[in-house]
């Protein structure tokens, strides 16, 4: 909205002078609105990207629901694509994903929550401003770099404990990525106990309850929703990692639910299909979309249960 | 009468016209500070056994400064400094003795607070928290206890069906009498009221104020509150208290029908507030 | 009397007892952050040993090469920078324009609700999907090709709800009077928002800025998806040789290589003198993404500490 000027609304000036500056006010008005225009513009790409994702997905998966049916993707117990006896079942890549995806939260849930009590609960101010941006930094690290820390340091370290311990495993990436994901987990249960609000604290600890009790009686059970929005933001990017379990897990589907073996994951195949070189059109090109089809399912799934427990928690207080 | 030892015992029950009354507690000399700003100066007054005490004032007087050095509530935040000392009888504990432990001290004096702030558990378990807390584990000990409490807090007829639901789904002044079972079940010395009403409608109110004059034969009672009408409906003595500082202590009835001092008159007969 | 001094001795027994856990939990709320601490230090450490003895000049200036001791970074580098310039070129432009629109002209209506719900989903999409995206649609959709332009692109359609996201809570931080004043002179919107919002959210858009720069520096998987190759002996054209007007963004169409990707390649060999490389190019990569991580940090930090409004 544009301010009107003393000289306007006055109205006593000659004409040429009030509708030189009228015009000069529809110009900037127009500007105005050329530029809203144009910010929105910006703003709709985040629309266009999905829209883009979803379109591209599709349209090559169904050519490649065309040749495999959807029953085989499902049942099939082979993902073998490039082989000349090709094999569609989406269940090795699965296991794999889903495999790894458990080591990691085995780790990223007891520590992550550990972490995220402490430091909302127990921690005095100045470990408090020291640990958070750490584990910023920890998040910040490059997931290719995780990746060789898995297969160069931790695979060599678990080989000494388990004997017989393949070079490639799901184990070793899937601690490393289970590190990787705690600060995920402790920042949003962290905000979800800092969003308890203090007379539910008063009132425990007049009831002559320590520290630990009203924490772990009180605050966390009021913040539940928020500790799960917390957990389900972990698995969502534990099903979506790509590189470290490109590197430290191998990339040969294997249908196990054995940490202690090689497989691929739906990400790490895309990665090895796409180191290759396979011609546009063709079924091995288009599984790669058919694999992030079902990518994007899974974690869409748990982004939107994730953002609506977060809605939850927010809205109690 | 800023910062005058606290009356005799003779001279106030003499006003009451019944014998002395033995002292639950008493504040000596309490001064406190939060940071650098002092909010009480020198607050020396008695807390007479199995009766209710309130304290009354204007806003920002200190009342519920008072009321949270009972219970060592000032210690959950850094900067803060008590001076003096509050005794609890028979054993003659100062509360605010940093040596003592302020978790002890809440085992012995439970408080409710102005907004009523139910755990997120259900009914049974909010009432059998304070049990728990102090290790109490046999399920029929507990059964007993959230019952007795639940009664003394007139709500056990309105929620002995129902006692595994959330006690969020109560309403405000059920949610209200709920923390009054919870700050009961655990047997307390003093309860604390810090401004019970203030969150409530009429009606929930009055069922509060009922249950405060019950209550007082069982526990003593120390209330704060900012409506002088409920102070005269529901205490035996009276504190008015005025930036800080206590002005007068009395049986109630002295304090509203003949009060000693002008200032408390003024505030009494709404001439400032 | 005995009775109450009974009482008293068993519950200081309970409370005794009770706030041993609060020592207990202590100390294993330490523990846990200490996992994280030895890992990175271990990490750290592992690259540093095995990867500082290969930092050298050369290693900055030559290419990979089949010995692995002649190998190195360059052509990486240079694409990582090169990637970075398109990134950050599409990238701040379009988050901040979201973002301002976002904070300052949207109507409450479904339009932007929609909008807003995209911006949080896609914080959420893993990043090979983007690269899936950028395979499609740029590389044969546009016709793009296997190039820079690409990679930019991807990435920053990546990073763009980090910082639409950064450019809206530093908007929401300015206060109301700020607007109000410029309103009441007769600024129209763009007026405020150019002379008085941005300049004062711009530390705030900063941050963001740099942590999804740090962020896209060191994405692998979408890159390695639109077909950047892994064995990259040549620099992509030079920028501004070539015939104008044409050739000189030929540099943007030159099929290309990444640090992240280069360490990848050489992780991948089995012969360890490879690893030493790798180790080497992840230490660049990591200096690189925690001092961008650690400025980003601090500009906020200083940013709340000298902010008064």
């Amino acid at each position: 909205m544009t301010a009107v000027s003393h000289a306007e609304r006055i109205g006593e000036l000659p004409d040429s002078f009030v509708s030189h500056r009228l015009a000069r006010r529809k110009l900037r008005h127009v500007k105005e609105r050329i530029i809203e225009f144009v910010l929105f513009l910006a703003a709709c790409v985040s629309v266009a990207t999905t829209i883009g994702i979803v379109v591209i997905l599709l349209t090559e998966s169904v050519v490649f629901f065309q040749q495999v049916s959807l029953w085989d993707f499902l049942t099939d117990t082979q993902w073998t694509p490039l082989f000349a006896d090709a094999h569609y079942g989406i269940l090795p890549l699965l296991s794999g994903t889903v495999v790894s995806s458990m080591v990691a939260l085995v780790v990223a849930i007891p520590l992550g929550t550990i972490i995220a009590i402490y430091l909302s609960e127990f921690a005095p101010f100045s470990v408090r401003e020291v640990a958070k941006p750490f584990l910023e930094l920890l998040a910040g690290v490059p997931t290719i770099v995780y990746g060789y820390f898995a297969l160069l340091f931790v695979t060599p370290l678990l080989q000494k404990l388990i004997p017989g311990l393949p070079g490639f495993n799901l184990l070793s990436a899937g601690i490393v990525m289970g590190i990787m994901i705690i600060p995920t987990v402790s920042s949003v249960s962290e905000d979800a106990m800092r969003a308890v609000p203090m007379a539910l604290r008063e009132g425990s600890y007049a009831m002559g309850a320590t520290r630990f009790q009203t924490a772990i009686r009180v605050v966390t059970p009021a913040a539940f929703s928020g500790i799960a929005a917390g957990y389900i933001l972990g698995i969502s990017r534990a099903v979506g990692e790509t590189m470290i379990l490109a590197v430290a897990a191998g990339m040969q589907p294997n249908l196990t639910w054995n940490p202690l073996e090689p497989a691929a994951t739906i990400t790490a195949y895309i990665v090895q299909v796409a180191l290759g070189d396979l011609p546009h059109g063709s079924i091995g090109y288009q599984t790669i979309f058919a694999a992030g089809l079902s990518l994007v399912l899974m974690t869409l799934f748990f982004n939107v249960l994730g953002h609506m427990l977060r809605r939850r928690y927010r809205q109690a207080y | 009468m800023v910062g005058a030892p606290a009356p005799e015992i003779a001279s106030v029950t003499a006003a009451a016209g019944g014998p002395p009354a033995p002292k639950k507690s008493e504040t000596r000399e309490l001064s406190f500070y939060y940071g650098g700003f002092q909010a009480l100066n020198g607050i020396s007054m008695p807390i007479y056994e199995k009766k209710v005490t309130a304290l009354i004032g204007p806003s920002g007087c200190g009342k519920s400064t008072v009321l949270r050095c009972f219970n060592r509530m000032h210690d959950l935040y850094p900067g803060n400094r008590y001076e003096g000392s509050i005794m609890l009888y028979p054993d003659n504990t100062n509360i605010l003795n940093p040596v003592v432990d302020p978790i002890e001290v809440r085992m012995r004096i439970s408080m409710v607070f102005q907004k009523p702030n139910p755990f997120p558990k259900s009914i049974y378990e909010n009432v059998a928290y304070g049990l728990r807390v102090r290790g109490e584990r046999k399920r029929a000990m507990l059964d007993e206890k959230v019952e007795e409490a639940l009664r003394n807090a007139a709500l056990w007829d309105e929620v002995k069906t129902r006692l595994n639901e959330l006690a969020f789904n109560l309403s405000g002044g059920q949610q209200q009498r709920l923390c009054i079972a919870r700050a009961l079940a655990a047997d307390p010395e003093i309860l604390l009221f810090d401004e019970p009403t203030s969150a409530l409608d009429p009606i929930a109110t009055a069922s509060i104020e009922q249950l405060i004059a019950e209550l007082k034969e069982k526990v003593t009672i120390l209330i704060v509150t900012h409506n002088m009408q409920q102070a005269a409906r529901v205490s035996d003595y009276t504190a008015y208290m005025y930036l800080g500082e206590l002005i007068e202590f009395d049986a109630t009835d002295t304090i509203f029908i003949k009060p000693k001092v002008k200032q408390t008159e003024d505030y009494i007969t709404g001439r400032f507030g | 009397m005995t009775e109450q001094t009974a009482r008293l001795e068993s519950i200081r027994a309970l409370i005794t007892r009770h706030k041993r856990w609060d020592v207990v939990f202590a100390t294993l709320g330490l523990i846990a952050l200490m996992v994280g601490v030895l890992t990175f230090a271990a990490l750290f450490a592992q690259m540093a040993m095995d990867g500082a003895p290969r930092l050298s000049w050369d290693f900055f200036t030559s290419f990979p090469s089949r010995k692995p001791d002649q190998a190195g970074i360059l052509s990486a580098w240079v694409g990582s920078t090169l990637v970075m310039v398109v990134t950050a070129a599409t990238a701040v432009p379009l988050g901040v324009g979201a973002g301002v629109y976002l904070e300052e002209y949207a109507p409450k209506n479904w339009m932007t609700d929609l909008i807003e719900i995209n911006v949080t989903n896609l914080a959420g999409v893993p990043s090979i999907v983007y690269g899936l995206l950028a395979l499609g649609l740029f590389v044969y959709g546009f016709g793009l090709g296997q190039s820079i332009l690409t990679a930019g692109l991807t990435l920053a359609l990546l990073i763009l709800p980090v910082v639409i996201v950064a450019t809206r809570e530093a908007i929401r931080s300015i206060p109301a009077m700020i607007r109000e004043g410029a309103y009441a002179l007769g600024a129209t919107k763009w007026q405020t928002t150019s002379h008085h919002i941005l300049p004062y959210s711009l530390p705030g858009i900063m941050t963001g800025v740099i942590i999804g720069m740090a962020r896209a520096i060191g994405e692998t998987a979408p890159v390695i998806t639109i077909g950047a190759l892994t064995f990259i002996a040549f620099l992509p054209a030079a920028p501004f040789t070539g015939d104008p007007p044409a050739g000189i963004f030929d540099w943007v169409m030159s099929p290309f290589t990444v640090m992240p990707i280069q360490m990848f390649n050489w992780t991948s060999r089995p012969e360890a003198a490879f690893h030493h490389n790798a180790a080497a190019a992840g230490l660049v990569l990591v200096m690189m993404t925690l001092s961008m991580n650690a400025l980003a940090i601090y500009i906020r930090y200083r940013l709340r500490k000298t902010l008064k409004w």
